[in-house]
């Protein structure tokens, strides 16, 4: 039996082969020990700051709001090491995969910041990484395959079902599902069966901290509204679960709209999904009348997944978080935006959550801080990015 | 169920002193019309019983074989409705047959439970097996199951520790799993669990008969288990393989599926 709670209310849960459960359990103990394991906690923290560069700063924006009612901050994940968010986690996880006396990491990943952390921190622990990536996402992101593979990991193609992110984690799980005695299963979003979600955002929650403290030592007080993009999850849940106790502050998950949430093409599992059961879990997912698993679309790879991580689906079922969305083209206006009126590219992923800030701000009528988790650089954009615009610069 | 298939099953195998042979096919794999004359090939063949799948979009436990099996229904674009109007047909040709769906949980969730297992059981399904549910999350689909006189089964893997397998042994209906070992079904990699300390293990804790299944797919390896003490083997990729290799000249594949099911069968 499970010795942390396995459900966010409804959401979540195990729903995997029984041959997984013992892996599962053999990870959710080795987690609770090492989050009581000084020593453990110690190494996490020094990899943080020296290797991956945290504290990230927070950064005021200077000329993007036009409104001067509303103040915007960025949360400057994009800072980190490896480009995204990401490396928070996967230092966490493979030091457990350390932990469990395992040699072999497992990964999927969809634009390819997760398997670039993955290698990286399997680069510095000395672990032999395999990431499998969808055959369609390795094409659109071939520097972070390079990146990869310079790094030492085996990048698999995909090319089963769509060739994206919900393949390459179908196929990670069958990988596992055979060698879960010495490989771990590095999952890169706070989705999946339990206890990934919980063990993704504890090893995100300092991006919330942080921001907490920076902000309350810039402003005197906690933010209106803290902002992030919602693919499965993990960078909203990161910033949001420091703030989920202070009512006040509202949270905001934008997921990607795509051509719109009126088309078929977008990502928008909690605006537009039913729930069901998609690796591992209970939450809201993309599926057709059949219950079969429908494709996701979105300009940026990394939120392009027909779920969410079930604790976003719980604070949207209870009410604490709103999850509003993005288009494709609201995101790359934003790209653009940030660029010029204050020298940082985004990501794509985080463009999203920016847009919807940079939306909000215009409407606001009363004094208003927010900031947005620019959860990752865009270098790894800029070449398709390019395309989208071309005669337009 | 007025009277249970599989316990008549394995009442007259024990009589015969013989294994059951359980082959798996997909449902609707490679058409609806095709689909129903395999699973009567399966039948006249010698099956013992029938594993049955639902095609799904992202069926984690499958390896290739299975996975294109699926992939090759839903471009034919088989839907749940399909699945439910071959097995009434089955059911309607082979009376005493067992018949066991082997599916994922998201299609059941999304039927609603209720509604799913009513359907199967007026299609005359005797047992259910949902490959992404654990005994820890297996209640609520127990429970349904049993409401409509349905079996729910019950995996045992090779890695399971004695209180997981006494508590499998206790609530699997039916028969019991027995996963041949670990991995994805496919039949790259055979089987290699210790059949005989698990048969013995779970007949301690008084469970249904085990049925071994991952990774069986030549007679030898039936006799094998079966004199370990299982009480049948279940081939789903060797036998979906014969499809896929004969795709284009059905009567051909049916005369294969016959012959390999009944070498399967002989060597129990």
């Amino acid at each position: 039996m499970n010795s942390l709670p396995s459900k966010f209310g409804p959401f979540g849960g195990m729903y995997v082969p029984e041959l997984l459960i013992p892996a599962l359990d053999q990870l959710e103990q080795e987690f609770i020990k090492a989050q009581n394991d000084a020593d453990f906690q110690q190494e996490f923290m020094d990899l943080l700051k020296n290797y991956a560069g945290r504290p990230t700063a927070l950064t005021k924006t200077r000329n993007i709001v036009s409104n001067p009612l509303v103040t915007l901050y960025l949360k400057r994940e994009d800072l980190l090491h490896g480009g995204a968010h990401k490396t928070n986690q996967v230092l966490g996880q493979a030091l457990l995969t350390k932990r469990m006396g395992k040699t072999e990491v497992i990964a999927e990943t969809g634009a390819g910041q997760h398997g670039t952390a993955t290698a990286l921190a399997c680069a510095l622990l000395g672990l032999k990484a395999r990431i499998y990536m969808g055959a369609k996402d390795v094409e659109r992101q071939a520097p972070n395959v390079f990146r990869m593979r310079l790094m030492g990991a085996e990048v698999i193609p995909v090319d089963s079902g769509s060739g994206t992110l919900k393949d390459a984690v179908n196929e990670a799980l069958r990988d596992w599902s055979a060698n879960y005695e010495k490989a771990h299963y590095l999952l890169g979003t706070a989705a999946g069966p339990h206890p990934f979600p919980t063990i993704v955002r504890e090893f995100h929650r300092m991006i919330g901290e942080e921001t907490k403290a920076q902000i309350l030592a810039a402003e005197g007080r906690l933010p209106d509204e803290v902002i992030a993009c919602v693919g499965g999850g993990s960078n909203a849940i990161g910033m949001f679960a420091d703030f989920i106790d202070d009512k006040d502050v509202g949270l905001v998950g934008v997921e990607p709209a795509g051509k719109g949430i009126h088309t078929h093409e977008h990502g928008a599992a909690i605006a537009k999904g039913t729930m069901g059961i998609l690796h591992g879990a209970y939450t809201y997912i993309m599926q057709d009348e059949d219950g079969q698993i429908e494709e996701s679309y979105s300009v940026s790879a990394g939120l392009d997944y027909p779920a969410v991580g079930p604790e976003h689906a719980f604070l949207h079922y209870t009410g604490r978080a709103r999850y509003e969305s993005a288009t494709d083209d609201e995101a790359l206006a934003a790209f653009q935006l940030l660029a010029q009126k204050e020298g940082i590219i985004p990501a794509l992923e985080s463009s999203h959550a920016l847009a919807y800030a940079l939306k909000a701000a215009e409407q606001a009528t009363k004094p208003t801080l927010m900031v947005v988790n620019l959860s990752g650089r865009g270098d790894k954009d800029i070449a398709h990015v390019q395309q989208f615009l071309k005669g337009a610069l | 169920m007025a009277a249970d298939r599989y316990q008549a099953m394995f009442s007259r195998l024990a009589e015969e002193q013989r294994g059951a042979f359980v082959p798996f096919v997909m449902l609707g794999d490679p058409d609806k019309a095709t689909s129903i004359e395999i699973i009567s090939a399966l039948v006249d063949g010698g099956a013992d019983a029938l594993e049955l799948g639902f095609p799904f979009s992202d069926p984690i436990a499958d390896g290739p074989v299975i996975q294109k099996a699926g992939i090759r229904a839903l471009a034919n674009k088989i839907h749940q409705q399909d699945c439910f109007e071959i097995l009434s047909e089955i059911r309607r040709r082979h009376p005493q047959t067992p018949i066991g769906l082997l599916l994922y949980s998201n299609l059941v969730f999304h039927t609603g439970l209720d509604a799913f297992y009513a359907k199967a059981a007026q299609a005359g399904v005797d047992s259910v097996l949902l490959a992404d549910v654990p005994l820890r999350e297996a209640e609520i689909f127990q429970q349904t199951a049993q409401a409509h006189n349905i079996h729910h089964i019950l995996i045992a893997p090779p890695n399971a520790d004695d209180e997981a397998l006494k508590q499998i042994a206790s609530q699997s209906s039916g028969y019991i799993y027995l996963l041949g070992r670990a991995g994805v079904t496919g039949t790259e990699t055979a089987a290699n669990a210790p059949v005989k300390a698990m048969v013995d293990k779970l007949s301690v804790y008084k469970g249904a008969p085990s049925v071994i299944g991952f990774g069986i797919s030549n007679p030898a390896q039936v006799k094998a288990a079966i004199g370990d003490g299982a009480a049948g083997a279940i081939a789903g990729s060797a036998t979906v393989k014969i499809i896929e290799q004969h795709l284009h000249d059905v009567p051909a594949m049916l005369s294969a599926l016959k012959a390999f099911v009944a070498e399967m069968k002989s060597a129990t």
